[in-house]
């Protein structure tokens, strides 16, 4: 389990998150969402140390990570696996190299092991015969199966992802957020998820947080969202044509 | 003030949180391809074409009968190892392999791939950039050592194909008074090329922000910075070790 405590980041004295309180539960997947701008993004890098917030502190299974100690700090993003919005593979790598790059810098398997784990985790998000190719050389859809092979390489305990499903196409879309919520249910790891998408927020959202200008408004799940009272959070929800034909219904 | 005081700070995050000596040998051999090996071909072209212009241009300036012609061959190689060979070839070094250390890392930065790294708990400025600065110390001095040699012989060919001098001049005029410290001066001063240029174009493209506009700044920033710094230690070393 993860818990932010507290969370306040300002950036060149504009505030940017205020007291930020949650929990995301392991073997469930937690969405952040708002619209742009509203502090997601600096959420999740305060989560996973990216970014230093200014007060609070986010703690994995009890363990004070923003203000651990450099050899604590290690050790717990060694559990962390991470999906950057645009894959953040390694241009200089093939598919292959990507995916075991975390084993290779951060364990002592043997080379048919670690090929072995690789082929299994690409076989896990539906990619095979593509180990040899360059990411320059596959589709944004594969990029981001690539990112979750290479979140999942290490048994993490951890996934993030940051708007897993940004620039894909709907069909595409469901497809990784499917994955990644069978992926949390499968290894029972703790996964948050940072989206605007209501597609996925309907789809797979357990837990559900609601940032607007930097504050929580609202928490709760996919089932109870369209039931929301919070003004904010209903103008976002329904600002989709079909969510509001889907309400009317 | 500020930016110094960062680049500092930078330069000491390299040598701590490191990754295994397995690693790093791993990547320096893969920069010393890149920074040294890839080099040679720029590096032989412009220095054999700095020996053979000096040679020509030494013997337009020097008109009186007063002095020999194998005074050229001294002059080719007083010119080329004190100050062509290190520092010339630092500007060509830092305008091929500056630009790329920083344009490479800038890019690295606005596709989060060294956000990537530091979410796996690796020292991202020690993994990516303590290799190069390593490449580029011992790979340098060997570039320079191979320009001093090719601008030397540039001369040669330029001086005896014109019939500036004779080939027995330009060898008496090059063993001449030679002084072996010399080469141990520019050579010194190649480590020191070498390190500002690795260290001030990854530093600039480590902290690239934005996008590929800026990766464009930063690299150009890189490359100027670099050049202001040779010179700056190139006059300081020659006051300190001449």
């Amino acid at each position: 389990m993860i818990e932010v405590a507290n969370i306040y980041k300002a950036f060149d004295g504009k505030q940017v998150l205020s007291g930020i309180n949650g929990k995301f539960e392991q073997g469930k997947t937690n969405l952040i969402i708002g619209a742009s701008g509203t502090g997601k993004t600096v959420l999740l890098k305060c989560i996973v140390g990216l970014i230093q917030p200014d007060d609070g502190s986010v703690f994995y299974h009890g363990r004070d990570f923003t203000h651990a100690d450099r050899d604590l700090k290690t050790d717990i993003r060694r559990e962390i696996g991470m999906l950057f919005q645009g894959g953040a593979l390694f241009d200089s790598k093939n598919v292959e190299e990507n995916v075991m790059f975390p084993l290779n810098i951060l364990t002592k398997m043997p080379p048919d092991e670690k090929l072995d784990r690789v082929n299994f985790c690409l076989a896990r998000v539906g990619l095979e015969n593509v180990n040899k190719k360059m990411p320059s050389e596959i589709r944004g859809g594969m990029k981001k199966r690539v990112g979750i092979a290479r979140a999942i390489v290490n048994n993490s305990q951890y996934l993030f992802c940051d708007e897993p499903n940004s620039g894909l196409d709907p069909q595409t879309a469901i497809m990784i957020d499917n994955l990644i919520s069978e992926i949390t249910k499968e290894y029972n790891i703790t996964t948050v998820v940072v989206t605007h998408d209501m597609n996925s927020v309907m789809e797979i959202g357990e837990y559900v947080m609601f940032l607007h200008k930097g504050l929580k408004i609202w928490e709760g799940s996919n089932e109870t969202i369209s039931r929301t009272e919070a003004k904010e959070l209903q103008d976002f929800i329904f600002a989709n044509k079909l969510m509001r034909t889907a309400q009317a219904k | 003030m500020k930016s110094i005081g960062k680049y500092f700070i930078f330069l000491g995050s390299l040598f701590v949180n490191r990754e295994s000596f397995k690693t790093y040998l791993r990547l320096i051999i893969d920069e010393s391809i890149l920074v040294g090996v890839n080099s040679i071909f720029i590096v032989a072209i412009v220095s054999t074409f700095m020996g053979a212009v000096t040679a020509v241009q030494s013997a337009y300036n020097l008109v009186s009968p007063l002095i020999e012609d194998y005074i050229i061959g001294t002059l080719v190689r007083d010119m080329t190892v004190l100050e062509l060979a290190p520092t010339v070839i630092a500007i060509v070094f830092a305008g091929k392999v500056g630009s790329s250390i920083s344009s490479g890392l800038g890019t690295m930065r606005i596709t989060e791939q060294i956000d990537a790294l530091e979410v796996m708990g690796i020292n991202s400025a020690s993994y990516l950039v303590l290799p190069k600065i390593i490449s580029a110390v011992i790979m340098y001095p060997l570039l320079v050592s191979l320009a001093m040699f090719l601008s030397i012989y540039g001369g040669y060919i330029a001086g005896t194909l014109t019939n500036i001098l004779t080939e027995q001049e330009y060898i008496y005029g090059i063993r001449l008074d030679f002084n072996p410290f010399t080469v141990k001066f520019a050579l010194i001063k190649s480590v020191v090329f070498a390190f500002l240029i690795s260290s001030i174009s990854a530093y600039k493209g480590f902290f690239t922000k934005g996008g590929a506009l800026e990766v464009g700044i930063a690299s150009t920033n890189a490359v100027t910075n670099s050049c202001i710094a040779i010179l700056l230690a190139d006059y300081l070393l020659a006051e300190l070790l001449l």
